[in-house]
Parts: structure tokens; sequence; C-alpha cells
């Protein structure tokens, strides 16, 4: 079976003279978690929506699998899970109910589908409404919902518009988590978002778009190092599973190849300032391992990806 | 990185079940939706009220008062009253069917799966299908459950007849309202605009061409479900010229013949059912 894919080719979208989405050429490939980054009204949605047919291209293809999801939308969406918008439940049926509706709409076999629900159902932490009426919900939990109607079918591509929506800081955090692990389960994840943290603990790559046009689609530490207006140089924070003592970081880890600086955070995280490719960035991880510091996290720092984001929207203006 | 390319490898899709079976799906779930809601029970209520009226009526004048046989009272209980609940049923299960995927969102939830919009169409007109035949049926027991009581178990077989226009004339409407609904975004506007047309307008604008114009109004819908109550009329009603009015003019009384009405009611059904359809397929979830 060959790499889940999606792509936009030319792909425009017009409403009158406002042009939602502009000559959008965009190809997706493996399994990867994307982040779809960009202001309000930039297009995300609109792209997002272009994948899912619920509004037609003025030019160009929407492609899923090298299918074309307006001419075989069926054939198209048969492997991708999708939340836009924040959808409704109908207010009369329960999450089993709608989750039931889904999996047949699917061909989920009968025999499968009450186990499947019940996990999906676990995985956003809503067993105890399993057989409540929606109509009930708030607004989170209806989102939850929708999170694992998305999941239920284990669809290869998934196609998320800022999924936390709704959500409290527990949610996002969970949605993270799921996201998070989706990644190792051979799955290609394309996320609209606002919130540069999540994108930057989550993807492994981000497009930017702002005024229907595509900014960028890049490896997220090339686009930081390329754009973030530090000259190249890229934020990393580092997490530990002990103390770290100053000793250790001005003089181990700060000689370390392509390390600009290095500061303590707290007791047992670092910012290192680091300038450098990112076979450069993977030699830098091992040596911080080597050390034996207890290294266990390692990724660019959520500010570095917001000072990219802010000079490339900037430029746009 | 980003690139271009119409051909990709092909991959393993998951099997879908067929188009046929999704509809099936989407009209279970509608069902259960409207079974769910209080829609279904409020129209049922509206259905009992209206038979208890008739039943009441019939009971405290007496039978006499109304008809004399079977087929007259059956045309005064059924021909009097069963448009009025074919209309309620439109307005109930198919204002909103398509306006309220879009106002109350919950199009998002359907719309993103591997299913063809015709198929979530389809669905839903046959689960409000479903639902309007229940109530009618519930309206026929009782209506024959009176007839039987006063004129004994003989049912006349225009009484048939008039349920079949009925079933009809209920699929058309079914097919106009949902094509009402497919036209706008907003589940009252589309309630409104439906109920008006169908309480007031079509029937404003009937009198006003057959009698004012002389024109036969044979392009309005309740004008074909004239044969419901027609047929329950001994002889079959005809159209007739009258001398009347303050100057003693002529003037003609149409009744719809029974090909010409089944012709209206399945020309509004077939046209409304594709236009709908059209609609739908092409509106946008901005």
């Amino acid at each position: 079976m060959s790499s889940p894919s999606i792509e936009a080719v030319n792909l425009s979208k017009r409403y009158g003279s406002f042009s939602a989405l502009s000559n959008l050429n965009l190809k997706i490939e493996g399994s990867k978690c994307v982040g779809f980054l960009g202001p309000n009204g930039a297009g995300k949605t609109t792209t997002l929506k272009l994948f899912t047919d619920m509004i037609r291209a003025s030019e160009g293809k929407a492609l899923i699998n090298g299918i074309s999801v307006h001419e075989n939308k069926k054939k198209a969406l048969a492997s991708v899970g999708s939340l836009i918008e924040s959808p409704e439940i109908y207010p009369s049926l329960t999450p089993r109910d709608a989750l039931s509706m889904v999996a047949e709409i699917r061909g989920m076999p009968r025999s499968d589908r009450k186990k499947k629900i019940e996990e999906v159902v676990a995985e956003v932490k809503m067993e105890e409404w399993l057989d409540k009426k929606v109509g009930k919900f708030s607004k989170g939990m209806k989102q939850r919902i929708n999170i694992s109607a998305a999941l239920l079918s284990e669809p290869e591509i998934l196609l998320l518009d800022e999924p936390s929506t709704g959500l409290d800081p527990r949610g996002m955090s969970e949605v993270r988590e799921i996201v998070k692990s989706l990644k190792h389960k051979n799955r290609l994840i394309f996320m609209s978002s606002h919130l540069l943290n999540e994108v930057s603990e989550i993807c492994d790559e981000v497009a930017m778009i702002d005024h229907g046009k595509l900014l960028v689609y890049d490896k997220l530490n090339n686009v930081v190092s390329r754009f973030s207006g530090d000259g190249g140089e890229i934020i990393i924070d580092v997490g530990l599973s002990r103390d770290i003592d100053d000793q250790t970081i001005s003089r181990s880890i700060s000689s370390l190849s392509g390390v600009v600086s290095a500061e303590k955070l707290e007791m047992k995280s670092l910012r290192i300032k680091f300038s450098g490719t990112l076979e450069n960035q993977e030699k830098l991880l091992s040596d911080l391992v080597a050390l034996k510091i207890g290294l266990v996290s390692f990724h660019p720092s959520s500010s570095a990806l917001e000072d990219t984001y802010l000079n490339m929207i900037k430029a746009t203006l | 990185m980003s690139s271009s390319s119409l051909k990709a490898d092909p991959v393993v899709l998951p099997n879908l079940p067929s188009s046929i079976a999704q509809i099936g799906v989407m009209t279970k779930y509608e069902l259960l939706n409207y079974f769910r809601s209080r829609r279904f029970f409020i129209l049922l209520i509206i259905d009992l009220i209206i038979s208890s009226i008739f039943t009441a009526l019939v009971a405290y004048y007496g039978v006499s008062s109304f008809a004399t046989a079977a087929l007259g009272f059956y045309s005064f209980w059924w021909g009097n009253s069963i448009t009025l609940v074919v209309i309620l049923s439109g307005i109930f299960f198919g204002g909103d069917a398509i306006s309220g995927e879009f106002q109350n969102k919950t199009g998002y939830f359907l719309v993103g799966n591997p299913l063809r919009r015709s198929s979530i169409y389809v669905g839903k007109w046959i689960a409000a299908l479903t639902a309007s035949l229940i109530i009618l049926a519930i309206y026929a027991a009782i209506a024959i459950g009176n007839g039987i009581y006063y004129f004994g178990a003989n049912l006349p077989y225009q009484f048939g007849e008039s349920l079949i226009f009925s079933v009809l004339y209920l699929i058309a409407v079914l097919g106009f309202t949902f094509f009402f609904s497919s036209l706008f975004k907003s589940s009252s506007m589309s309630i409104l605009v439906t109920a008006i047309l169908f309480l007031f307008a079509f029937s404003l604008i009937q009198v006003i061409v057959s009698t004012l114009a002389q024109v036969e109004p044979w392009f309005i819908i309740t004008y074909g479900s004239g044969i419901i109550g027609n047929v329950l009329t001994d002889p079959y009603p005809t159209t007739q010229t009258v001398r009347g009015g303050f100057r003693g003019d002529t003037s003609r009384v149409f009744a719809v013949s029974i090909p010409e009405g089944i012709a209206i009611l399945v020309g509004y059904f077939v046209v409304t059912a594709v236009l709908g359809l059209l609609f739908f397929e092409r509106k946008e979830f901005t």
C-alpha cells in the first residue's frame, strides 16, 4: 500500500470578487502531522472544506490519495476522517447512536461496531455519556464526540479544523495526546490551528497561508530556522527528568556544536539557541543524550514558531 | 516542498456500503431522530385532535346529519380533512429537512463522510415519507373505525382510491417541501414559506385564477389534490358552466379529472425532487 496523500492542484475558491483561496499547490504525503497555520480568514477552513467537498472549487482540484474529492467524493473520502467547524449532532441522538450511524455509513462490520465505538469514546473520555442525549452536552463535550467520530473508522488521513476549539485546557491536552498517538499509527494528519504551541508540540511540518495564498510548507524546524528573523537560529526547548546544574550547562552544553547559547528555564528544563541544519540538530540531540542529563523531550520552542508566524504574516500585510 | 501531480499510486480503500445501503442508514437514523424528538409526537397529537373533533361532531349531532351512506361519510370525514393532515406532515417533516442541516450545522457531521449528498437527501426524504405515512395510517384507521361503526365493514372502493391519491399527494408535497428546504439555509424561513404556500397562497391563487381569470389552474398542486375529495363524490364532478354573478354572466367551475390530477401530482414530485436534489448537491457549507 502506498503512503496516504492529500494534494491541492491550482486550488482556488472565490466568492464574487473575494478570493478566499488562490491557486493553492500543496502535496502532503506520508505518515506525519502537518500544522496548517494562518490568521482568521486566511483560507485554512476553506481549504479543508474543499478537501471534504463541503464547498466547490472555483478552479483546480483537491485530491485525496490521487482521487478527486469533487468528482468521486465517496471513494476519495473512504479513508478520511474529518472534523470541520465543530459540527452539531442531532440533539435527540446519543453518542452511541451518532457513532453507530457513522460506523454504518462507513461499512464497519456489525461485530466490531460496539467495541470500536466504546474504544473511541473512551479515548475522548466520554464513556459516562455514551447513552445520554447529545442535546444536553456542552460545546466541549460535543467536540469530543466529533473527534471520536473522526477517529472511529481508523482512517489513514485525518483532516482536522482547529480540533481543540471549545475544549478546556485538559481537553486540549488530551486532544494533543490523541493526535500524537495517531502519528505512531501510520496516519497523515492535516490540522489547522491557531494554537502555535499545539502545532509546535505535535506537528512535524507546517504550512502557512495568508490571504488565500500559501506562504511556506516545510519541516517545522526548517521553517523556524529560515523565517524566524533570528539569523537562522532556532530555539529548542529541552525537558529533563532530573535537575541540572549550571556548570553542566555552561561547560558541557554550551560547547556543543551549533549551540549559540543555553539557559536554564526551570530546574528540569533548558532553552537552547541553536544554529545549524537538521543533521546538526540530530547530532545535538544525540550529544545531549550522550551527556546523560536525563533528556526526556526535545522540540523547537513554540515561541520560535510564534516569531516565525508573526514575521511571515507581517510580511504579507 | 510543495509539488503537484495528478497521478498517485492506488491505495487500498475500505469497502464502503453501496449508496442504496447508505440511503437505508440515513433513513434509519433520521427516523430515530423523528421518534426521539417531539416533532413526531406533536404531529401525532394534532392528528388525534382532528380525528377527535370529527368523532365528537358525528357522535353529538348524529351521523345522519352528515351522511346517509358510507361514501358520503368518508367524503365528509376524509375528503374534508386529509389534505390538511398531508400538508402538516409536509411542513413538520419536510419544511426544514435540508435547511436545518445548514442552520443547525448537523450537515457538517454528515457531509464529511464518504457518502453522496444524494444519499443524504433521498434517505431523509424516505424517512419523512415513512413518518408521514404512519401519521396518515393512524388518521385513516380512526376514520375507518368510525365508518365501520356507523355503516358496517363494507368500505367503498372509492375510499381506497382516495387513500392512494392521498399518498400520491403526500409524495408530491414532500418533494415540494424538500425542494423549498434546499433553497434556504434558515429553517424558520423554509418552514414559514412552505406553510404560507400550502395553507394560503396556493388556495388563493387557485381561486383567483379559476374564478376571476376563468383559467383552469392545472399548474397548482392543490388543484391536483382535488381528486382526493372528488373521487368520494358520486357521480364524479366535472367542469361545469354555470350562470351566476350579479350580471348573470356564465362562468366555469373547474373540477380536476383523475388523470389530470395524477399528472399534476406526479409532475410536481418529479420536477421538485430533481430540482431539490440539484440545489442540495450544489449548495455549499460556507
